[in-house]
């Protein structure tokens, strides 16, 4: 490994292009003139010697943490350190989708600010992000479904947060490939939270990138943290395969290897990584326009704007690291989109890849201050971490600048296990493979 | 798809099995205090490596197993009984 070199006497800053605002008449302009004036999204920066905040890890967290760190904290001495290329990790392999139907009133009103934020989160960026709020859509298979589905229907609109019931009638209407008759799992209803939909992920980690950039913020590639810097109890920075950086706040946002990041700073988290599979069906024509999801096993499908169909279902079920999936649970995706839609059965799988999630002990996320002075974790997502984006990176960065919690992501300390206060949606009990 | 040799049963695939988490994790003395037993339910080292777990053969004998499986290559190194003192390989952390 060729450590490269760091620059000492230039601050990166100097070096910064900006890539201009992007607006319609821009686009009018460099097309009559060639197309030339178009730069860089963000600058590739060389790392400093010393930051205030250095964020590992450059997926959609660690740069939303760092874009609201530089634009909503006045902090913008930050870096944030990425192992490989910006958008290669979860964040550009999962299945797009936005919502906040939950049950628990701390996570509807964390994922309900998220989606506020991602419906102006175009304007913020000054980025086309596909935000495509189609709505989601939960079916219901049986009475004691409905019943816990109304329940938390009902605990969404008395906290202001869009639910509607839908008939069986009703859900045909909208999605006419449903075979609401199955005989073993008929459909007897839906919810539907149109506000609900899919954003394009790889267009949320490029917006981000780039306006952070713009903030002041140095996006640093290809730089790997291979070890935690400590004097006693404070963390004092990071050893990287390009030289050490010291900071004042080190901030882990690497969901999905956390607890290997934690462990090189002494730490063990409430975690097991596990593998969640997504799949891309050959391109077809418009055939689904809500974010469908089956109440009888776990399957979750929508549309592309190429006309692929973006589904998957749940972790493959046991610790790994591959980031590949299994063929036990793709048969078992496959059986339930083939049960619910049974139209598409002789549709081809086109692509199927795996990414390796933070399964947490309760299934909710960690944001959080730990032992260790100067250390904070963003993690343990789960399979909802693409969603929670937004409010994520705003709590995060919340957390680094006030040294205190933000208040809709108080709920998310690691000190909820021991005192006996985790957020359980699903009531699982602690085990990250039954989430 | 892992084809997981049981003790009892023979080799089988593994959806005749259930995953059953972390099998390192000694039960502390009941009056071992907060911390221990906090570290005991909620705390998991997840290494990416060799990993001692428990698979319950649902699909078979019903019986627990102890297994070690390497987290990244998903290749398993031993199989054994509840009661078995299971070890990854000598020498390879990862």
């Amino acid at each position: 490994m060729n450590p490269l070199p760091k620059s000492h006497a230039t601050p990166a800053r100097a070096q910064r292009v900006s890539s201009g605002r992007y607006s319609l008449g821009r686009v009018f302009l460099e097309g009559l003139t060639g197309q030339r004036g178009w730069s860089r999204a963000w600058a590739k920066a060389t790392p400093r010697e010393r930051y205030r905040v250095v964020v590992v890890g450059g997926g959609g967290h660690g740069l939303a943490s760092a874009f609201y760190l530089a634009t909503e904290y006045g902090i913008s001495d930050v870096a944030v350190l990425e192992k490989g290329p910006i958008g290669l990790g979860n964040v550009g392999r999962n299945t797009t989708i936005i919502r906040s139907n939950y049950f628990h009133p701390e996570n509807i009103r964390f994922y309900e600010y998220s989606l506020k934020l991602w419906e102006k989160l175009e304007r913020t960026l000054n980025f086309n992000a596909m935000v495509s709020q189609r709505g989601t859509l939960n079916l219901f298979h049986t009475e004691a479904q409905r019943d816990l589905f109304t329940r938390r229907a009902n605990m969404m609109r008395l906290l202001g947060v869009d639910a509607e019931p839908l008939s069986r009638e009703a859900v045909k209407a909208l999605v006419p490939l449903v075979d609401l008759d199955n005989g073993r799992y008929p459909v007897l209803g839906g919810f539907l939270q149109r506000r609900g939909g899919t954003v394009r992920h790889d267009a949320v980690a490029w917006g981000y990138a780039r306006a952070a950039s713009e903030a002041g913020v140095d996006i640093v590639e290809d730089c790997e943290v291979t070890g935690i810097a400590r004097d006693g109890s404070r963390v004092t920075g990071v050893e990287t395969t390009r030289g050490h950086i010291a900071a004042d706040t080190v901030c882990l946002a690497v969901a999905g290897h956390s607890s290997r990041l934690a462990a090189m700073a002494g730490l063990t988290l409430p975690l097991e990584s596990h593998v969640l599979q997504a799949f891309v069906s050959e391109g077809i024509k418009p055939v689904l326009d809500v974010v469908l999801t089956y109440g009888a096993g776990h399957f979750y499908v929508s549309q592309s704007d190429k006309g692929g169909l973006v589904f998957g279902g749940a972790i493959d079920g046991y610790n790994s690291y591959g980031q590949r999936g299994t063929l036990p649970m793709a048969e078992e995706v496959a059986a339930a989109a083939v049960t619910l839609l049974p139209g598409l059965a002789r549709l081809k799988v086109l692509r199927q890849w795996g990414g390796v999630m933070d399964m947490s002990m309760d299934g909710s996320p960690i944001i959080s201050a730990t032992p260790l002075e100067g250390l904070i974790v963003n993690g343990g997502w789960c399979y909802g971490g693409f969603k929670a984006i937004p409010a994520g990176g705003l709590a995060t960065a919340h957390l680094i600048a006030r040294h205190a919690p933000h208040p809709l992501a108080a709920h998310l300390d690691l000190e909820r296990f021991a005192a006996g206060r985790t957020v359980d949606e699903r009531g699982a009990g602690p085990f990250p493979y039954a989430h | 798809m892992l084809r997981i040799p049981c003790p009892w049963c023979g080799e089988r695939d593994e959806t005749e099995f259930r995953y059953r988490g972390d099998a390192s994790k000694v039960r502390p003395a009941a009056d071992a205090g907060l911390a221990a037993f906090t570290a005991y339910v909620y705390e998991r080292d997840n290494r990416c490596g060799w990993h001692l777990e428990w698979w319950l053969h649902v699909g078979g004998c019903r019986k627990l197993l102890k297994v070690v499986r390497h987290t990244l290559s998903h290749e398993l190194h031993a199989v054994g009984g509840p009661e078995d003192q299971l070890s990854p390989p000598p020498g390879l952390t990862r």
